[in-house]
């Protein structure tokens, strides 16, 4: 109980009371995100051969590959935005970029056109 | 004896958003008794092993909880290392030493943050919180993430931090130090704060031990035991001295906080001029076998993490004992005897958090 002061804290009062705001003042002025921040997960359609890999590696499941129209396809209030799916892509096509995705007042899933691709031959049976 | 009434305390309750229910058997306003009941917020996560890769996990491990979250990842990986005896690179020990103590210093701002405001003491809580903010951007900038990290897998860590982040991680630790000696001050010295404090919820050394105390809770009893003392992680390579407090009162638990944060400081400090340099991460070749139990020191207390894996790629077990667990019994052994108006601010000062404890 001993050392007690009163007013400790007037000094850092007085001081803020002429300091500029701590805060930006979104959304009149925009946010500043920094380069490695995991806002929202972008695909380079071009390179994507719909391996799957990242469907299977995402924890909820927010991904989903349909083959046959060559679509790839997210839900994007399901995905936690982890990364998984961009350490699992052998093609590199995909990429996690700064900024949140907008609000909504339903679950929509954002649908992505793949190049079709032929479809492999299956290997060879040895001789 | 004067006539005893039970007044239901939670679970929506004035100091924070966590959902613990205490039924309080009062005399007059004097508390003689508190019986918890938790369970509102069970989301069965540990039960998510059985059906989740092992790697994927750790993304579910570390959204058990949103403060101690690169603890709760760093210490599921530790576990699954050291049942598939991975040597994890000396780099990434060093690299999730620091992200962990980044989040401790944030912890103890937020807590230190909700106390100033559970006294009515807001300029106060805003001031913890603007500092706090700072270690949030640094988190964000060095990992992507504010509160959820996402950089441990097992083997290793995902990102690195360059040297010029370190340089400025450095700096920031520096400015934060003279920026919290003011915060510090007051929550030391004030009489208004010390009035609150000083002799409240008083939990002796033996109590401490009795029921399990963990954290800041016991070393405010005078105990000395802080796990990383261990020297898991990088924590064998620096020098980490328990800071305990003999009051065992909510003043000693601030006050034990509070040096931690200056410990935090000197930590990232120290890490950073000690860090090696090399890779990251190591290739992971298989699915674990065997059992192992890790404890980790995290910012609110020890936390166990037991790992059982049965050669596949999903785990047989997966268990986690959370600091607040360990705390409730010594916390209601606290409230026994405080007036009712204490209440709130006794579950306050072991930190609680009951997302964890129910998983």
């Amino acid at each position: 109980m001993e050392n007690r002061k009163f007013l400790t804290f007037a000094r850092t009062s007085i001081k803020n009371l002429f300091r500029k705001p701590a805060t930006v003042g979104y959304p009149y002025q925009p946010a500043d995100y920094p380069e490695r921040m995991r806002g929202h997960v972008e695909i380079k359609t071009d390179n994507c051969i719909l391996c799957g890999l990242c469907m299977r590696s995402c924890p909820p499941g927010a991904i989903r590959i349909d083959r046959a129209d060559a679509t790839w396809t997210i839900n994007r209030f399901d995905c936690v935005q982890c990364g998984s799916c961009v350490n699992a892509c052998p093609k590199e096509c995909l990429t996690l970029l700064p900024g949140y995705t907008q609000p909504a007042s339903s679950k929509t899933e954002d649908v992505y056109q793949c190049p079709k691709r032929p479809t492999p031959a299956p290997p060879k049976r040895p001789a | 004896m004067a006539k005893r009434s039970i007044i239901p305390f939670g679970p929506q309750h004035p100091v924070l958003p966590e959902p613990i229910h205490l039924d309080l058997v009062l005399e007059d306003e004097t508390v003689v008794e508190a019986v918890p009941s938790i369970g509102f917020i069970h989301r069965g996560l540990e039960k998510l092993v059985e059906k989740k890769d092992f790697k994927q996990y750790v993304y579910i491990a570390e959204r058990v909880c949103g403060i101690c979250s690169c603890g709760h990842g760093m210490g599921y990986c530790e576990a699954v290392e050291h049942v598939m005896n991975i040597q994890v690179p000396p780099r990434a020990e060093y690299l999730r030493t620091i992200w962990i103590e980044m989040s401790r210093i944030h912890s103890h701002l937020l807590w230190l943050g909700l106390l100033a405001d559970a006294l009515g003491f807001e300029s106060l809580f805003m001031e913890s919180w603007r500092l706090r903010e700072k270690i949030l951007s640094m988190m964000d900038a060095t990992t992507g993430g504010r509160i959820i990290f996402s950089v441990n897998c097992v083997g290793g860590v995902l990102k690195d931090i360059t040297p010029e982040m370190l340089r400025e991680i450095s700096q920031t630790m520096d400015d934060m130090e003279r920026e919290l000696k003011p915060i510090m001050e007051t929550f030391l010295h004030d009489y208004t704060v010390q009035s609150r404090l000083c002799g409240l919820g008083v939990l002796t050394r033996d109590q401490a031990i009795l029921y399990g105390a963990v954290g800041p809770m016991l070393r405010a009893s005078g105990v000395e035991y802080d796990v990383r003392m261990t020297g898991y992680g990088a924590y064998g390579d620096l020098e980490v001295a328990p800071i305990t407090a003999a009051d065992g009162d909510s003043y000693a638990r601030c006050e034990v906080r509070l040096k931690e944060l200056i410990q935090s400081f000197r930590l990232i400090r120290e890490a950073i001029g000690k860090i090696p340099e090399g890779p990251i991460a190591v290739p992971v070749k298989g699915s674990p076998s065997g059992e192992y139990f890790m404890r980790i020191e995290q910012p609110r207390g020890e936390a166990i993490y037991y790992v059982k894996g049965n050669g596949t790629k999903n785990l047989d077990r997966f268990r986690l004992r959370t600091p607040t667990t360990s705390n409730i019994p010594p916390m209601l052994e606290t409230v026994k005897g405080c007036q009712l108006a204490d209440v709130p601010l006794l579950v306050l000062t072991i930190d609680p958090c009951i997302s964890c404890t129910e998983r």
